[in-house]
C-alpha cells in the first residue's frame, strides 16, 4: 500500500466523520454545549460560595479545558463501539484500502472535533471574564498539551471499544470517568481534601495537564507546593506519553488481531 | 476455479470451527454453503474474505492466496456480510460514494457508480436518505450494492436474507439472479434450504466444520434415496389402522398424515390403494412426494439420525 493511498483513504475516513456532523447537527452541537454547561453550572452554582483569590473562573476555565479533553474518550469509545457492532469495520477490512487509515481517519476527526471543542469552550471562557495572561506563544503551547492529552485518551478510548465493543461498556465507562475526572483539581484544590485523596488528585493525570496550562495561562494556581504541582508542565507531557506508549501498541495490536 | 479451499483448519480458543473444510467453486456459478448453526459457514467466508487468518490448509480466491496475498483477493471480491455492513448516519448514496473513493475510483467515478448502482437497486429516489430510515430490504439492496463497486470476480453473501421479511428476500433473490448472468461467481450461506435450492447451482452441506455432502439439489436429494408415499386420513380412527397396516410409517397426528419411504413410486402406490381398501380405510388424498431438500439437511447434519 503507497503512501499516497495511507493518505488518501484516510482523508476519506475523516471525510465519513465530518459528513456525521453535517448530517446530524444537533448531536455535534450537544457535544459542544455540554462543557460549557459544565462551566457555567460551575462557575456560577458553585463557584459563587468559593473563590480562589476572588477569581474562581480564572481557576476554573483552564480545569474544564482539561475535563473536556480528558471525557472526549467516551466519543472515541462511543464511536469506536458503533462501528464494530454495525459491522462496517469489516467492509473495510475486505476492502483493498490502506488498512491503517481506519484508525488514522478517527483519530483525525476526533482531534479536529475537540480543538472546535476548545476553542467554544475558551470563548465562553473569555465572555465570562477569563483571560489569559502569558502571550500568544504560552497559550499556543497550553492548547497543545490540552491536545496531547486528548490524543491520549483517544487511544485508550480505541483500545477499550475494541476490547468490549459492546453498548453495555460504554455505559459502564461514561460514569467511571466522573470520579476520573473530579478526581483531579479541575474544579477545587488538593488542599481542600483528605491527605490521601490529596494525593491522588495530585498525580492525576487530567491535574497535571490542568495545573501546566494555568501556569502557562497565568490563571491562579490549584495546589499548595508539591513535587507535582512544581514539575505539571513535565508531568502534563510524561503522563500522556506514558499513556500512549502503552495504548497506541494496545489499540493497534488489537485492531490487528481482529483477523485472529 | 474461482474458489479453491483444501483441508482447512480454524481453532479459537478450543473450539474447532472448521475441520479440514474442502470446497471447489467453478468461475460463474452460484454455490451454497448451507448447514446449521455453528457449522462453521461464517468462518468459512470470513477466511475466504481475508477477514480472518486460517490455522491451517491453503485458500485461492480469484486465483490469488487470501495467505500470501490478502491485498490481490480484496480488489477481486465482494462481501455482504451478515448485518448490513453500512454507516447508518450517511444517505445511502455517500455510504457508495465513500466505499468507492476506498476502492481507489477516484472522486468523480466513485460519484458515478454510487448514482448508477442505486438507479440499478431501484434506490435512486431514496439515495440522499439516511440509512437508518431504510427499511430491511432496502438496507439489504443497499449492502448489495455496496459489495459490487467494482464488478467483484467473486462474490461472498454470509446469510443474505436472514431476518427478512419474504418481500425482502424475493427482492434480494432476483438482485443475486441477474448478477449470475454478468459472470459473477457467487458464494452464499444460507439455513434455509428453499434459498440453495432457488438460487444456487451447487450446494455443499456443512457440518461440524466440515463437508457432510456435495452436489446439485436433486444429487442431495436421491442421497436420501427413496420417494414416498404420503396419505392423509380422515380421522384419528382410520389414521391408527392405516399406521398398522402400511410399513415403517411417520405418523403426524395433527394433520392426520402419515408417510413412508417407497422404491418403485407406481408399484408402492398401487400396493397402498390395495392395502387400504382390502381393509376397507378410507384415504382422503395419496400422493408420491420427492423428498425435500430439509430432509436432506436433517438426515445429514443430525448425528443422532444418521447413527439411527
Amino acid at each position: 500500500m503507497s503512501a499516497v493511498w495511507v493518505v488518501s483513504d484516510s482523508w476519506t475516513m475523516t471525510r465519513r466523520e465530518l459528513a456525521h456532523w453535517a448530517r446530524q447537527p444537533v448531536q455535534m452541537v450537544v457535544g459542544l454545549v455540554f462543557p460549557v454547561m459544565m462551566l457555567l453550572m460551575f462557575g456560577f452554582l458553585v463557584g459563587g460560595g468559593r473563590g480562589i483569590d476572588g477569581e474562581y473562573v480564572e481557576f476554573l476555565v483552564p480545569g474544564m479545558l482539561a475535563l473536556t479533553m480528558a471525557f472526549g474518550l467516551e466519543a472515541t469509545l462511543t464511536a469506536v463501539t458503533q462501528d464494530l457492532n454495525k459491522g462496517v469495520i469489516d467492509r473495510f477490512r475486505a476492502m483493498p484500502m490502506s488498512s491503517s487509515a481506519v484508525l488514522v481517519g478517527r483519530s483525525a476527526a476526533d482531534m479536529l472535533q475537540s480543538a472546535v471543542g476548545l476553542l467554544v469552550l475558551a470563548a465562553v471562557g473569555l465572555l465570562l471574564g477569563w483571560r489569559w495572561h502569558g502571550g500568544a506563544a504560552a497559550a499556543l503551547l497550553a492548547f497543545g498539551l490540552l491536545l496531547l492529552l486528548r490524543f491520549a485518551m483517544l487511544w485508550i478510548g480505541i483500545w477499550l471499544g475494541m476490547v468490549a465493543g459492546r453498548p453495555e461498556l460504554v455505559q459502564a465507562v461514561q460514569i467511571l470517568v466522573w470520579p476520573v475526572g473530579f478526581l483531579s483539581n479541575a474544579f477545587a484544590t488538593p488542599e481542600s481534601m483528605p491527605g490521601w485523596l490529596g494525593v491522588v488528585v495530585e498525580w492525576n493525570p487530567l491535574s497535571a495537564t490542568a495545573t501546566a496550562v494555568r501556569d502557562l495561562f497565568g490563571n491562579p494556581a490549584a495546589a499548595p507546593p508539591s513535587w507535582a504541582a512544581d514539575h505539571a508542565a513535565l508531568l502534563a507531557v510524561a503522563w500522556p506519553l506514558l499513556l500512549l506508549a502503552v495504548f497506541f501498541p494496545l489499540a493497534v495490536g488489537r485492531y490487528r488481531a481482529l483477523s485472529k | 476455479m474461482a474458489i479453491s479451499v483444501e483441508g482447512v483448519h480454524k481453532r479459537y480458543g478450543d473450539k474447532q470451527a472448521l475441520a479440514g473444510l474442502d470446497l471447489e467453486v467453478a468461475g460463474g456459478t452460484v454455490h451454497a454453503v448451507l448447514g446449521p448453526n455453528g457449522a462453521g459457514k461464517t468462518t468459512a467466508v470470513r477466511i475466504m474474505s481475508t477477514l480472518l487468518r486460517h490455522d491451517g490448509g491453503t485458500v485461492r480466491v480469484a486465483g490469488h492466496d487470501v495467505a500470501a496475498d490478502p491485498a490481490a483477493v480484496r480488489s477481486r471480491i465482494g462481501l455482504l456480510g451478515q448485518h448490513a455492513a453500512l454507516d447508518e448516519e450517511l444517505a445511502g448514496r455517500q455510504n457508495l460514494e465513500m466505499f468507492g473513493r476506498l476502492h481507489h475510483l477516484g472522486a468523480r467515478r466513485a460519484g458515478l457508480r454510487a448514482d448508477e448502482l442505486l438507479e440499478r437497486f431501484g434506490l435512486a429516489d431514496t439515495g440522499r436518505k439516511a440509512v437508518k430510515q431504510y427499511s430491511g430490504g432496502m438496507r439489504r439492496r443497499l449492502d448489495l450494492a455496496a459489495s459490487l463497486i467494482t464488478d467483484p470476480e467473486v462474490l461472498f453473501l454470509d446469510e443474505p436474507t436472514t431476518g427478512l421479511d419474504p418481500r425482502g428476500r424475493a427482492e434480494v433473490w432476483s438482485a443475486v439472479r441477474s448478477l449470475v448472468g454478468g459472470g459473477t461467481t457467487v458464494l452464499l450461506t444460507t439455513q434455509y434450504l428453499e434459498e440453495a435450492d432457488q438460487l444456487a447451482d451447487r450446494i455443499t452441506l456443512v457440518d461440524g466444520g466440515r463437508v457432510a455432502a456435495e452436489g446439485t439439489a436433486d444429487e442431495l436429494k436421491a442421497l436420501v434415496g427413496a420417494d414416498r408415499i404420503v396419505v392423509v386420513l380422515r380421522d384419528a380412527a382410520r389414521l391408527a389402522q392405516a399406521a398398522r397396516l402400511l410399513p415403517d410409517p411417520a405418523v403426524d397426528p395433527d394433520t392426520l398424515t402419515l408417510s413412508f419411504p417407497v422404491q418403485d413410486r407406481m408399484a408402492g402406490l398401487a400396493r397402498t390403494l390395495r392395502t387400504l381398501e382390502e381393509a376397507g380405510v378410507e384415504a382422503a388424498d395419496l400422493a408420491v412426494r420427492r423428498p425435500t431438500l430439509d430432509e436432506v439437511f436433517l438426515r445429514l447434519t443430525d448425528r443422532e439420525e444418521v447413527a439411527a
